[in-house]
């Protein structure tokens, strides 16, 4: 039914260049993304990462957290294992990083 | 004395096949001769030589890009030089030759040479984004990114510019990164207005580079190429405006975009056509 056409359809007047931007918007950002976003090796090194550090200490997989960030021309890896509480000292940070970046 | 320094170069390229590259290539090399800049059009196309029929050239080509690499032959003997057009140089592909012929190595080597003699070294790139698409862009200054208002035809737009921004000679190396043209080819004003086809701003608002222009949809493109000229030296007819355009804004010129508005044809105009 026509009427019942334009009331549940989804915008029937949206033009086709119209839903061509919107279509391209999406499939670039997202091809943009897998492009400059996080390296595919990330959550490898997570894993990695983790069982070393559990060699030496028990920690939880919760635990650890890898963020990798750009500023300008440098790329910073920033790694943040939480200790689990037995010295004094209970957080330790270690960090890695490229560039001139700090976490 | 020319440096060699100073030379430029600008690579035509799309990622999608059929876009317009070509008649780009020749138009905006044939527009930077006729303002008087010695200028030389590389068709990197190896295997499917095409650049030569565009410039109409076909018949006297001898040697070719890939006999200057392997040093089978001089660049004297390669390069063709237009007939209508002073300045203006052809260096056709080989059309027997496979791709691997195109190496890092050689292209440098014949580019620099090019230097020595040339101000503007436009790089007709071939379509997809292997070997010599890749050759083709690798030393480039600067990139004319053809598009058409068309859903593939810009995401590959969007892809090349990636490879622009991460496998670029300059990018490698960390220079300033390959400046970045939009040409937006066979537009059609009419066709965008009633929503049928992506607008100008559409295209830009996705890419976000600079708009170097707009080359309107016209039967004189083909008519052009029929005859093996390039279209920009078609006086009276609107593709060959916009890449005259197009080239004086490539110079510096600040002109206005035409032919991005529908234009209301008078009775005359309709009936005996134009452009």
């Amino acid at each position: 039914m026509g009427l019942f056409d334009n009331i549940f359809r989804p915008s029937p007047n949206k033009s086709s260049a119209a839903l061509a931007k919107e279509r391209l918007q999406i499939i670039v950002a997202h091809e943009r993304g897998s492009r400059r976003g996080s390296p595919d090796y990330l959550p490898a090194l997570k894993k990695e990462l983790l069982e070393v550090v559990r060699k030496y200490v028990p920690v939880d997989q919760s635990q650890i957290k890898v963020h990798l960030d750009r500023e300008g021309g440098y790329e910073v890896l920033e790694l943040n294992i939480t200790l689990p509480d037995e010295e004094p000292q209970s957080r330790r940070g270690l960090e890695i990083s490229r560039g001139n970046g700090q976490g | 004395m020319w440096d060699g320094n100073l030379a430029t170069v600008i690579v035509v390229t799309s990622g999608k096949g059929g876009v317009g590259k070509t008649t780009t290539s020749a138009s905006f090399a044939t527009g930077l001769a006729q303002r008087g800049y010695r200028t030389v059009v590389i068709d990197f196309d190896v295997g499917l030589r095409n650049l030569d029929l565009i410039m109409g050239c076909e018949r006297r080509v001898v040697y070719d890009f890939i006999n200057i690499i392997n040093g089978e032959a001089n660049l004297n003997q390669a390069l063709i030089r237009d007939k209508r057009v002073e300045n203006l140089h052809v260096l056709p592909a080989s059309q027997t030759r496979d791709k691997e012929a195109l190496t890092k190595e050689g292209v440098e080597r014949v580019l620099n040479e090019l230097r020595q003699n040339f101000e503007y070294i436009v790089c007709d790139s071939p379509a997809g984004i292997e070997r010599g698409a890749l050759m083709a862009l690798y030393f480039a200054d600067e990139a004319l990114v053809v598009t058409n208002p068309e859903v593939s035809s810009v995401r590959d737009s969007d892809r090349i510019l990636g490879i622009l921004a991460s496998r670029s000679r300059r990018a490698e190396q960390g220079e300033a990164p390959v400046k970045e043209h939009l040409v937006l080819a066979r537009y059609a004003p009419e066709r965008a207005d009633r929503g049928d086809m992506l607008s100008v701003e559409d295209v830009l608002e996705i890419l976000g580079i600079p708009l170097l222009g707009v080359i309107p949809e016209s039967s004189t493109v083909l008519q052009s190429s029929n005859a093996g000229v390039p279209v920009i030296l078609e006086d009276g007819s609107d593709a060959g405006a916009a890449y005259g355009d197009l080239v004086d804004r490539f110079l510096g010129k600040n002109l206005p975009h035409r032919f991005i508005t529908t234009q209301k044809k008078g009775f005359l105009k309709r009936l005996f056509g134009g452009g």
